[in-house]
């Protein structure tokens, strides 16, 4: 009877145990990062100021001590725990890095048209008389000489090789006006000066000049059989950085397009005209287009490249993750059973089974931080701004950088702590319950 | 063989501990059998048989610059050309962009230069006399349920009709389907009559977006490449022209360095693995030191006890391993299941299991050497006695 009711107990403690840790795991995804080091106050003072607290202290500090002595398996929660967040950090900031690029491209207060139905700029097309119907919309501001500033802009690809395979890709040509400039603020040259209106000459992003090869300043490139000259250098912190710039009028007629435009982006009065000029848009019975701030235009870009990454990230994070439990698992297990003795003679000597518990788990929860802080250092010295390219909507190159940004790192902290967590709580349990008569007698 | 029992039983030693690193093995196969199957299909795009004997012919500016259709006749003309098509990218969507799938103009003989497309001589005949006539793949028709005898309108992105509409209707014809598993993914496209679209787009007719040329024999491919783009060579509409494989592998490098972020993932992943297992089997030696030196007093050489221990952490990740791609397997089988996406074949590729084979025997080598090593330099008598 009695030893039914026991097993019927150790039943119950075992849900609450697991009830417990899910609770925990998931607890510890949910919070913001920030909070993690705040969690650490009530435990210091609970570790400092308690009675079992000091025992589970002291208890701690054995276990640390013989750390050296198991270099090796604790080694292995360390990598193993490192590995997993430099993996994830370095994935999530190649997604991060990629919505931030086009999320910086667009505003608000900025509007772009494209043909009805066109999706992209390098599938629509635009002519002359739209654009002045555009540019003629009282919702467009004006500029200090009272020009509207919209810009109807040409977008046409060009293939250079990339720096890093020999292979070409497919670079943004984009023939603009003045009204360009005006229209992005954040633009300016870094080196060279602006082509020359009417002549063969381009400016290259700082990107762009970056990734790809035959688009130094000064050098010459054919496009199209015709040879044009790079006479300067821009940055907008930017999609635009993956550019090259040209005049419109000079680019339209060497890609066969005429005077035709893909598209016409405006700069709104502010933010909140957009409604009425979108209604405006597609009142007037003249014109077939589609409008949309430019921040939805780019955002929507990204979105499913960065679901794409975010999702790979995470299910291998999650893979290797499994594999780093299960080292985890063994390492402790490994160094409960090496400590035995040790742990029984706290427990014969009148230490209870909590603050056992607890430093084995503080232990593991130790060396999983110093993973997860070595792992998202590598990723961060690694890849933080490590600049690379992929297809945008426009089937032409984005360069984005790498940002391994503090909610990463916090991110990546988190996942260590709950392998961690997966890892170290059966050893430490086993610890508690093993028989102090039995654990004296082990060699 | 014969010691298989032996090496089989120091497994079983411990075995919470063996299976913990069983389990970390199998986690790092499933990764690798994912992954590398996806990297080959990235990186074998184009090489099969049928590809070697196409090429395919683009605007030298870019591919998504038009090529004049006149160049179709000169390019026929040319010696060892078997057959020449032509198509046009379309980049209709059908009902939400999200629905993402190929769908191309493509001329009346575009399927004969795909032998590997399958599809009944009723239906291709369809096809030819069906003017606003569609082609679709297997999945795709599953993915949409649609059948023979369905009308699918598709709105145009690029090209509008002549009287302005955007939407594009089509009578389903037939569905073709790919017998390799390798090229299953390709089984996701609509095609339609090339003839039908010049007549009825706004703009660009009389333009082709690429042509593919069939060529007798394969070795003359550069050849014939060349002669190619000697036709437009300082016209206003230049051609490049390549092997379908070397185009696919320049299309597909546009996305990235699939191969690097792949090789990077796993040069973490089995580091991690090497030190894991590598810790499992120093420990698992350690233990054993007095068993050792007892066998090798019964008369084991030191030669076989290393040979033992070698075998023993080849076991393991063998076993790790065999698991571990296996359940890759069923991993992707079942996302092709729940998400739709197209999984290049991992199980029934012979590619993925030798490189995951010798990637098993070589950790297993790796991390069984020190282990093993400690072994055969085993004093009997210094062990015996603890030291």
């Amino acid at each position: 009877m009695a030893r039914q009711r026991s097993r019927w107990v150790a039943g119950a403690v075992w849900v609450g145990i697991w009830t417990l840790l899910i609770a925990a795991l998931v607890l510890l995804m949910m919070v913001p990062g920030w909070v993690l080091p705040l969690l650490l106050v009530p435990l210091v003072i609970w570790l400092l100021a308690t009675r079992i607290g000091k025992q589970a202290w002291s208890a701690t500090e054995v276990g640390i001590s013989t750390i050296p002595q198991r270099l090796g398996s604790s080694s292995v929660v360390v990598v193993g725990i490192a590995g997993v967040v430099g993996v994830l950090v370095a994935l999530l900031a190649m997604a991060a890095g990629f919505a931030a690029t086009l999320r910086q491209s667009g505003s608000n207060d900025t509007a772009i048209v494209l043909r009805a139905g066109a999706q992209t700029e390098l599938n629509s097309v635009i002519d002359h008389d739209t654009v002045a119907l555009i540019s003629q919309l009282p919702m467009v501001r004006h500029t200090a000489t009272d020009q509207p500033i919209a810009s109807s802009e040409l977008v046409v690809v060009a293939a250079l090789p990339k720096r890093s395979t020999g292979l070409d890709a497919n670079v943004e040509v984009r023939g603009v006006g003045e009204r360009a400039w005006d229209l992005r603020p954040k633009l300016h040259l870094i080196a060279g000066r602006k082509f020359t209106p009417g002549l063969r000459e381009l400016i290259v992003g700082k990107r762009a000049r970056e990734q790809f090869a035959g688009v130094e300043l000064g050098s010459t490139l054919k496009l199209n059989g015709q040879a044009w000259q790079v006479v300067g250098v821009f940055e907008a912190g930017d999609a635009t950085d993956s550019d090259l710039w040209g005049d419109s009028e000079v680019i339209g007629p060497a890609y066969r397009r005429g005077g035709s435009s893909t598209s016409v982006t405006v700069q709104l009065t502010d933010a909140s005209a957009f409604e009425s000029f979108k209604a405006a848009l597609s009142t007037d019975p003249r014109l077939k287009v589609d409008v949309k701030t430019t921040r939805d235009y780019f955002n929507e870009q990204s979105a499913q490249l960065t679901k794409l990454i975010n999702g790979l990230g995470t299910a291998i994070g999650l893979i290797m993750g499994i594999g780093a439990v299960f080292g985890a698992l063994n390492s402790m297990y490994a160094a409960v059973s090496a400590r035995t003795r040790e742990i029984a003679t706290l427990r014969a000597v009148g230490f209870r089974a909590l603050p056992v518990v607890v430093s084995v788990m503080l232990e593991t929860l130790l060396l999983a931080t110093l993973g997860g802080a070595i792992g998202a250092a590598i990723a961060w010295l690694l890849f933080n701004n490590y600049t690379a390219s992929t297809l945008g909507a426009n089937f032409t190159q984005i360069v984005f950088a790498f940002q391994v940004t503090p909610e990463l790192l916090w991110r990546g902290l988190k996942w260590a702590l709950a392998i961690g967590l997966l890892g170290g709580l059966f050893p430490a349990l086993r610890a508690a319950r093993m028989s102090v008569t039995e654990g004296l007698r082990e060699l | 063989m014969k010691y298989l029992q032996l090496v089989w039983a120091a497994l079983l030693r411990r075995k919470t501990r063996t299976l913990f690193t069983l389990l970390s093995v199998v986690a790092a196969f499933l990764l690798f059998g994912l992954l590398d199957s996806v990297r080959g299909a990235f990186a074998g795009a184009g090489s099969t048989v049928n590809g070697l004997t196409r090429l395919v012919t683009i605007s030298k500016i870019t591919f998504t610059m038009q090529l004049p259709k006149s160049l179709l006749e000169p390019i026929r003309a040319l010696p060892g050309v078997a057959d020449v098509t032509y198509a046009n990218w379309f980049g209709g969507i059908y009902q939400d962009p999200k629905n993402f799938f190929p769908n191309e103009a493509v001329s009346p003989n575009f399927l004969d230069a795909y032998p590997e497309w399958r599809m009944s001589a009723a239906q291709r005949a369809a096809f030819r006399n069906t003017r606003t006539g569609a082609v679709v793949g297997a999945k795709l028709a599953k993915q949409f349920n649609w059948k023979v005898g369905d009308r699918i309108p598709l709105q145009g992105t690029i090209f509008p009709q002549k009287d302005g509409t955007n939407t594009w209707t089509f009578d389903l014809v037939g569905i073709y389907t790919v017998a390799d598993p390798k090229m299953k993914a390709q089984e996701n496209a609509l095609l339609f009559n090339w003839d039908y679209f010049d007549e009825a787009r706004a703009f660009g007719n009389g333009s082709v977006g690429w042509y593919v040329v069939r060529v007798a024999d394969p070795a003359r491919a550069d050849a014939i490449a060349q002669a190619i783009d000697a036709i437009s060579v300082n016209s206003d509409h230049e051609t490049k022209t390549q092997s379908e494989h070397a185009f696919q592998l320049a299309f597909l490098s546009q996305f990235g360095d699939i191969g690097l972020i792949v090789g990077a993932i796993m040069a973490a992943v089995f580091f991690t693995l090497i030190l894991l297992t590598g810790n499992t089997m120093a420990q698992a030696v350690r233990e054993r030191i007095p068993e050792l030196a007892i066998l090798k007093t019964i008369g084991f050489t030191s030669g076989s006890v290393l040979g033992l221990l070698l075998a023993e952490a080849m076991l393991l990740l063998l076993l790790g391993g065999v698991i571990g791609v296996l359940v890759a397997g069923s991993v992707a089988s079942a996302l092709e299941v729940t998400t739709g996406a197209v999984f290049p074949p991992i199980v029934s590729s012979l590619a993925v299991w030798v490189r995951s084979l010798a990637l098993m025997l070589l950790i297993g080598l790796v991390v069984g050497a020190l282990p093993a090593y400690r072994g055969l330099r085993l004093r009997i008598v210094d062990a015996l006695a603890g030291r």
